[in-house]
């Protein structure tokens, strides 16, 4: 699982990267376009998000105690914060299509160069979308394991797949915790 | 992975940790440092990151073999952004030669 979770750290690091580049270039239009976030519904879902790793090493704790009912709940639980994620998250996204932000042919921008801010927006949704949709096969595992904790399937000496499950979610909130600084808060002192 | 079990307060006070970086982060995206912002940004962010990998996915207390994977994949993207970075942002340094443009 490590494996494949520094093949993940490569992947997502190779946008980093690009965002980093093209912010340093032209850090004017990506800070006016960061304004243009919604600095509230990020912080809340940052918080949901967090709130979704700890009920996640919840459920781990209560599988490896072996408690099924229990670790049943917290893998629901987990389910229904990440889900609280996403429809915020699309909330955010509708938003932005009411502002004309999604980068195309109706793209509106007028505070700084369109051009530059069209990147940022490419580089929001690109990064944000990955990370919507890493959620979604996460939540489709969630679901699986809390059917499979259902089942009896798990026990104290046979608990890796949940904790497999767990090491991806929590990766997932990993990569979070870098796109809200980088995206949300680049900008708000107006330093740049 | 691991067979530690980790006591649920450590979880609790992780979380709790995590909140208070997350309000902190937030707090100080809106005080004027110039070029200090981007740097409190990511210090708060890879702290909340060790905070996760080391307690929430248990490498603290994981096998060699995780840190070495861990360690690798951040390894290989420092080296990645490095010497990206040591090319895109040194380019103004040195004046282009003329007969050049």
């Amino acid at each position: 699982m490590w494996v494949f979770l520094t093949t993940e750290v490569m992947f997502f690091g190779g946008l980093f990267l690009g965002y980093a580049v093209y912010r340093g270039s032209y850090s004017h239009a990506f800070g006016m376009a960061s304004e243009h976030l919604d600095i509230v519904l990020g912080t809340i879902n940052t918080a949901v998000l967090l709130c979704s790793s700890l009920t996640m090493a919840l459920a781990v704790h209560a599988t490896q105690l072996g408690t099924r009912k229990t670790a049943v709940m917290f893998l629901l639980l987990t389910i229904l914060l990440g889900s609280v994620f996403l429809g915020i998250k699309g909330v955010e996204y509708y938003h932005k299509y009411d502002e004309s932000l999604i980068p195309g042919h109706d793209f509106h921008f007028e505070n700084a160069d369109p051009r530059h801010a069209q990147i940022f927006f490419s580089f929001y949704f690109v990064m944000t979308g990955m990370h919507a949709l890493h959620m979604v096969i996460g939540i489709g595992l969630l679901a699986l394991m809390a059917y499979w904790t259902y089942a009896g399937r798990f026990s104290p000496e046979h608990a890796s797949p949940i904790e497999i499950t767990g090491l991806y979610w929590h990766f997932v909130d990993i990569v979070w915790v870098f796109l809200f600084p980088l995206l949300y808060l680049i900008d708000r002192s107006g330093s740049m | 992975m691991s067979e530690h079990i980790i006591p649920r307060k450590v979880y609790f006070t992780i979380f709790g940790a995590l909140m208070v970086l997350l309000a902190f982060t937030v707090g100080i995206a809106y005080v004027h440092l110039g070029e200090l912002n981007v740097v409190a940004a990511m210090t708060i962010a890879v702290t909340k990151a060790l905070l996760i990998i080391l307690y929430f996915m248990h490498v603290r207390y994981s096998f060699r073999l995780s840190w070495v994977w861990v360690g690798a994949g951040f390894f290989w993207l420092i080296i990645m952004f490095a010497l990206t970075f040591s090319d895109y942002f040194t380019r103004d340094w040195l004046p282009v030669p003329t007969g050049w443009k």
